[in-house]
C-alpha cells in the first residue's frame, strides 16, 4: 500500500475515533455544569478545555457555551469535534480510490451536516448524532473492508487515539469538579459493563482497573494497546527471529506489558501518572509509526547510472 | 406513434418556446414531432408534472453533493449538474459515429508514430514542418519514445457537434488526458437510481465496461517482458478538478492512484513508496500534462511528476499512457489537416467532417477573418475548456478589437470557424424545459488491437439561453446519453440516418478552399516555451501547491 494512503487511513481512524469521544467527555461534563457545585463554571470549564488538549487564554471568563463554540462547532480549533469531522473527510478524500464509496459518502454527508453553531440546549441531541454518524462511519468499514493494510491502518489509529483518549476520559477525574466515577464510567459507554463485571456500586480502585486494565472491554487502555499491537505485527513486511525490529511495536509492546503486570492498588496510588505516562507513550508511539511507514520523500533522482 | 401526453413538462417546449435560431433539435423535428428514437422516453416523462420532475431533479443533485461529485464553481463546491432528460442516440446513427470515432483515433495514431518518427506525411508535403515545429505541444523530449506496443493513444476523447443540418461534425480531438468520463459512468448510476422508470421498455446500452478496457489497454502497453504489470493513475492531487475522475478510475481499476510525490525513479526505472519498501511501477495512466511530468525535462519548478520518468520511459521501462507530445495532433491547426492526413495515411473519407476552419497564415485568410470578425468564432489552436474562444456575433466591439490585434501578432496561434448553432436538446432549467446547446465527447480506448468506443459519451450542456459554449468551467452541465441496443425497429430510424449519408458526399467540398503551402523545410525543433503554457496548467500547480502546505496535526 501507498505509504501516502496508509498515512490518510490512519489519521482517519484517529479522527473518526477523537470525534466520537470528545462528544462523549463534552456530553456528561456539559450535564455537569448544570448540578450544584462549589467549583466555578469558568474553573470547571477552563479544566476541561486543559485535559482535552486545547488550553485557553486566561482574560476570558468561560461558560458551558465557550466549550460548545470551541470543542465542538469550531473547524478551525484542532481538537475539535468539527475538525476532527472535517479532518477525518479530507483525509478520506485523499484516499478515496480506497475507502469504500459507502464509507466516503457517509463521511461526507456528516461533514455538510455538521452545524456551524449551536446552543447548549441543542447540544445534548447533537452529541448524540456525532456518536451516531461515527459509529456508522466505523460499522460500514467493519462490514466491508478486507482485514488487509486499510483495516489495518485505520485500526491502528483507532486504537491508539482510544488509547489516549479512555486516559483522558480518566484524566476527567482530576478535575475541580470531580466528575464521580459512574460519570466517567457512562462517558466511556462502559458503566453498564462494569456493573456486569463487578456487580456493585462503583468505586476508585475497581473502575479505574476496568478502564485502564481490563483485558476484555474494548475500550481499555489495555485493550487498544493489544490491538494496536496486532494491527503492527500485521503490517510489518519483515519476518525477525528474535526481537522486535519496529521501534512503534516495541514502544506498545512495552507500555501494554508494564500495564498487564501492574497491581490495581499500585494504579489507584498513582493513577495521575499513569494516565500522563500513557499520553506521552501515545504520542511518541504515532511519531515512531510515522517515520517507520509514512516518511514522506522529497523528490529525488539518483541519475541514469546504475 | 403515443406522443399524446398527460403532463405539462414539454409545453413550453411544443408553444415554440424555441427560438434558438436555426439549430437543429435532438428530440423534436420542426413540425414539433418527436424524433423516433425519443418516443418512448417522452411517454415516460409526461407521466411526471413539473413538480415531480424538479424534485428527482433535485434527488439527483443532491445524491451527487453527498458522494462528493462537485466541481468548484466561483469558489463555491456545487455538485456537477446533471441534466435529467436524457440524450438519446439510436442504434443506426451510433453505428456511424462510433466508426467515425474509431477512424478518427486510428489517423491520429499514424500522425504521432510519424511526427515522433520518419516525418513521411512532411517530407510528402501533406503537412508543412513549420506548423509541426510551431506547436506548442510538439515536444522534442518525446522522440524515440514509444510503447511497446505501439500505441500513443490509449484514450481519445473526440469532441462532436450537430450542425443546422443536423450534421455529426468533429469540433475537436483530445489525445492528452482528455476527461469526463467519470460523469459518463457516474451520470448513468444515478439516473438508473433516482428515474428508473425511464429506463423501461429501452435498452440502453451499458457503459460500466469503460475501466476494464481501459485497465487492458493500459496493461497491453506494458514494457515487454513484464508479464503482471503495475499499473498506476497519476494525479495532480486532491485541488485538481478532474480529482473525482482520477479517484474514480483509479478504484474501479483497482490500482493505486499516485500523486508526483509517491514516485521515484533510480536506475532507470520507476518505484513508488509503499508500507512495505519501493514498489516497481510499469505503466502510468498520468493524468497530469507533459510540462509537469519531469522537472529534469519540462518545468524544473514542477512537484508534480517525478524526475527522471522521461528517462525511465525512453528506455522502455516505464509505459506513459497517453504517451508525451501526443498535444502536436490536437492542436487545432493540425485539426484543419485532419482530412487529408486521413487521405494520406488510410486512403479514406473522413466518416464524420470537421468544422470549415480558416489557417490564418495562409494568403487572404487573415484578411478575411479579419474583416467577418463579428460573425466568426476564433480560438487559440492549443487551449481547451473554451479558453481564449471569441464567437463573433456574442462579443462586444472592444473584445473584437482586442482580438483584431492578438490575431494580427500572431496568427499560427489561432483559427477560425464560422459560428455554428449547436444542436439544441430540452433541458430543465428556471422557467421550465427549454432547448439549450449540446455537445458530445465520445470516448475512445485503444489497446494496440482494436479501437473501442464507449457507447455514448458525455453530453456537455450550456445552461445559459443562447450560449454555446458547453464547457462546465463556463457553466454547463451535463446528460446521461443513452445508447439504444440494436433490436430496435430500424425502419423507424431513416430520419436520423439521412444525415450520415449526407456527409460523406459533402465533407470535401464543404470545406474552405484554401491553397496548401508547399512548405518542405526540414522540422525546427524548438525546446518548450514557457509564455505557451495555457492557465489550466499554471492553475493545476498553483492548487498542488497549495495542497502542500496543508497539514495535518
Amino acid at each position: 500500500m501507498l505509504s501516502r494512503i496508509a498515512e490518510s487511513l490512519f489519521w482517519i481512524g484517529r479522527y473518526i475515533e477523537r470525534a466520537e469521544s470528545t462528544a462523549r467527555i463534552l456530553d456528561i461534563h456539559l450535564q455537569l455544569l448544570l448540578e450544584p457545585s462549589e467549583v466555578s463554571e469558568d474553573e470547571a470549564c477552563r479544566s476541561l478545555m486543559v485535559v482535552l488538549g486545547s488550553p485557553v487564554e486566561e482574560d476570558l471568563l468561560l461558560t458551558g457555551q465557550h466549550v460548545i463554540d470551541k470543542l465542538t462547532v469550531d473547524p478551525a480549533r484542532p481538537g475539535s469535534i468539527a475538525h476532527s469531522l472535517f479532518a477525518a473527510r479530507e483525509n478520506a478524500r485523499r484516499a478515496r480510490e480506497i475507502i469504500p464509496s459507502d464509507v466516503w459518502e457517509c463521511m461526507n454527508t456528516t461533514q455538510m451536516r455538521m452545524p456551524r453553531r449551536l446552543a447548549t440546549e441543542q447540544s445534548h441531541r447533537h452529541f448524540g448524532w456525532v456518536r451516531d454518524r461515527t459509529a456508522m462511519t466505523i460499522g460500514m468499514i467493519e462490514g466491508a473492508t478486507s482485514r488487509d493494510e486499510t483495516w489495518q491502518f485505520f485500526t491502528l489509529g483507532r486504537a491508539l487515539e482510544r488509547t489516549d483518549m479512555t486516559a483522558r476520559m480518566v484524566a476527567t477525574r482530576m478535575l475541580p469538579t470531580r466528575p464521580s466515577w459512574t460519570t466517567i464510567l457512562w462517558s466511556c459507554g462502559a458503566y453498564e459493563a462494569y456493573l456486569r463485571t463487578y456487580r456493585g456500586a462503583p468505586k476508585a480502585s475497581s473502575a479505574a482497573e476496568f478502564l485502564i486494565l481490563d483485558r476484555l472491554f474494548p475500550r481499555s487502555t489495555l485493550y487498544s494497546l493489544r490491538l494496536a499491537e496486532d494491527c503492527l505485527r500485521e503490517i510489518d513486511p519483515t519476518v525477525v527471529r528474535a526481537g522486535v525490529n519496529d521501534p512503534a511495536a516495541r514502544l506498545v509492546g512495552q507500555l501494554r506489558n508494564q500495564l498487564e503486570y501492574l497491581e490495581t492498588d499500585q494504579l489507584a496510588e498513582n493513577l495521575h501518572g499513569y494516565v500522563d505516562e500513557i499520553q506521552t507513550a501515545a504520542a511518541t508511539i504515532s511519531e515512531a509509526i510515522q517515520r517507520r511507514y509514512f516518511q514522506s520523500y522529497a523528490p529525488e533522482w539518483t541519475g541514469d547510472g546504475a | 406513434m403515443a406522443s399524446k401526453t398527460t403532463g405539462d413538462l414539454f409545453e413550453g417546449y411544443r408553444r415554440g418556446g424555441r427560438d434558438q435560431g436555426q439549430a437543429w433539435d435532438e428530440m423534436f423535428d420542426v413540425h414539433g414531432k418527436p424524433r423516433p428514437e425519443y418516443r418512448e422516453i417522452l411517454v415516460a416523462l409526461d407521466q411526471m408534472t413539473q413538480t415531480e420532475f424538479r424534485e428527482r431533479t433535485e434527488a439527483l443533485a443532491s445524491s451527487y453533493l453527498a458522494q462528493g461529485i462537485t466541481f468548484d464553481f466561483a469558489g463555491e463546491e456545487a455538485p456537477m449538474p446533471l441534466d435529467a432528460v436524457p440524450r438519446i442516440i439510436s442504434p443506426t446513427e451510433w453505428g456511424y459515429l462510433e466508426s467515425g470515432v474509431a477512424q478518427r483515433v486510428r489517423v491520429l495514431e499514424m500522425f504521432l508514430e510519424d511526427i515522433y518518427g520518419p516525418g513521411r506525411c512532411i517530407k510528402d508535403g501533406v503537412i508543412p514542418a513549420k506548423l509541426v515545429s510551431t506547436s506548442a505541444h510538439y515536444h522534442r523530449q518525446a522522440a524515440g519514445i514509444e510503447s511497446p506496443n505501439g500505441v500513443r493513444v490509449m484514450v481519445a476523447g473526440i469532441d462532436v457537434i450537430r450542425d443546422e443540418k443536423g450534421l455529426w461534425r468533429v469540433l475537436e480531438d483530445n489525445v492528452r488526458v482528455p476527461s469526463g468520463v467519470s460523469y459518463v459512468m457516474s451520470n448513468r448510476r444515478v439516473m438508473g437510481q433516482t428515474l428508473p422508470e425511464l429506463f423501461f421498455k429501452m435498452t440502453v446500452r451499458a457503459v460500466g465496461d469503460y475501466p476494464h478496457r481501459l485497465l487492458a489497454a493500459l496493461r497491453a502497453s506494458a514494457p515487454s517482458g513484464v508479464d503482471e504489470p503495475t499499473v498506476v493513475v497519476l494525479t495532480p492531487g486532491v485541488y485538481n478538478s478532474a480529482y473525482y475522475e482520477h479517484t474514480l478510475l483509479a478504484r474501479l481499476m483497482g490500482v493505486e492512484l499516485v500523486e508526483g510525490r509517491d514516485l521515484f525513479c533510480t536506475g532507470g526505472r520507476v518505484f513508488m513508496h509503499t508500507t512495505a519498501g519501493p514498489q516497481r511501477v510499469d505503466v502510468i495512466y498520468r493524468r497530469v500534462d507533459d510540462e509537469f511530468l519531469d522537472p529534469l525535462q519540462f518545468r524544473p519548478d514542477s512537484v508534480l511528476g517525478a524526475p527522471g520518468l522521461v528517462e525511465a520511459a525512453r528506455r522502455g521501462n516505464v509505459t506513459l499512457a497517453n504517451a508525451i507530445g501526443n498535444g502536436v495532433a490536437d492542436d487545432k491547426l493540425v485539426y484543419t489537416y485532419m482530412p487529408d492526413l486521413m487521405q494520406y495515411y488510410l486512403g479514406e473519407k473522413p466518416i464524420l467532417p470537421n468544422v470549415d476552419t480558416w489557417r490564418l497564415e495562409e494568403p487572404g485568410a487573415l484578411e478575411e477573418v479579419l474583416d467577418r470578425l463579428h460573425e466568426l468564432a476564433v480560438k487559440p489552436v492549443d487551449g481547451s475548456g473554451g479558453k481564449g474562444l471569441v464567437i463573433g456575433p456574442h462579443a462586444s466591439k472592444e473584445e473584437l478589437d482586442t482580438l483584431r490585434k492578438t490575431l494580427l501578432r500572431d496568427p499560427r496561434g489561432w483559427i477560425a470557424q464560422p459560428v455554428v448553432q449547436l444542436s439544441t436538446i430540452p433541458t430543465l432549467v428556471d422557467e421550465g424545459i427549454r432547448p439549450r446547446h449540446a455537445d458530445l465527447r465520445p470516448f475512445a480506448v485503444n489497446d494496440g488491437n482494436d479501437v473501442w468506443v464507449l457507447p455514448g459519451g458525455l453530453t456537455r450542456v450550456a445552461l445559459p439561453e443562447g450560449k454555446l459554449v458547453v464547457n462546465s468551467s463556463q457553466g454547463g452541465g451535463t446528460k446521461d446519453t443513452w445508447v439504444l441496443g440494436r433490436h430496435a425497429d430500424a425502419d423507424e430510424y431513416d430520419e436520423a440516418r439521412e444525415p450520415a449519408i449526407e456527409v460523406a458526399e459533402t465533407a470535401e467540398e464543404e470545406r474552405p478552399a484554401v491553397e496548401r503551402p508547399e512548405d518542405v523545410k526540414p522540422i525546427v525543433v524548438h525546446p518548450a516555451e514557457s509564455s505557451r503554457f495555457d492557465l489550466e496548467e499554471q492553475e493545476q500547480q498553483q492548487q498542488q501547491a497549495r495542497a502542500e502546505g496543508g497539514r495535518r496535526c
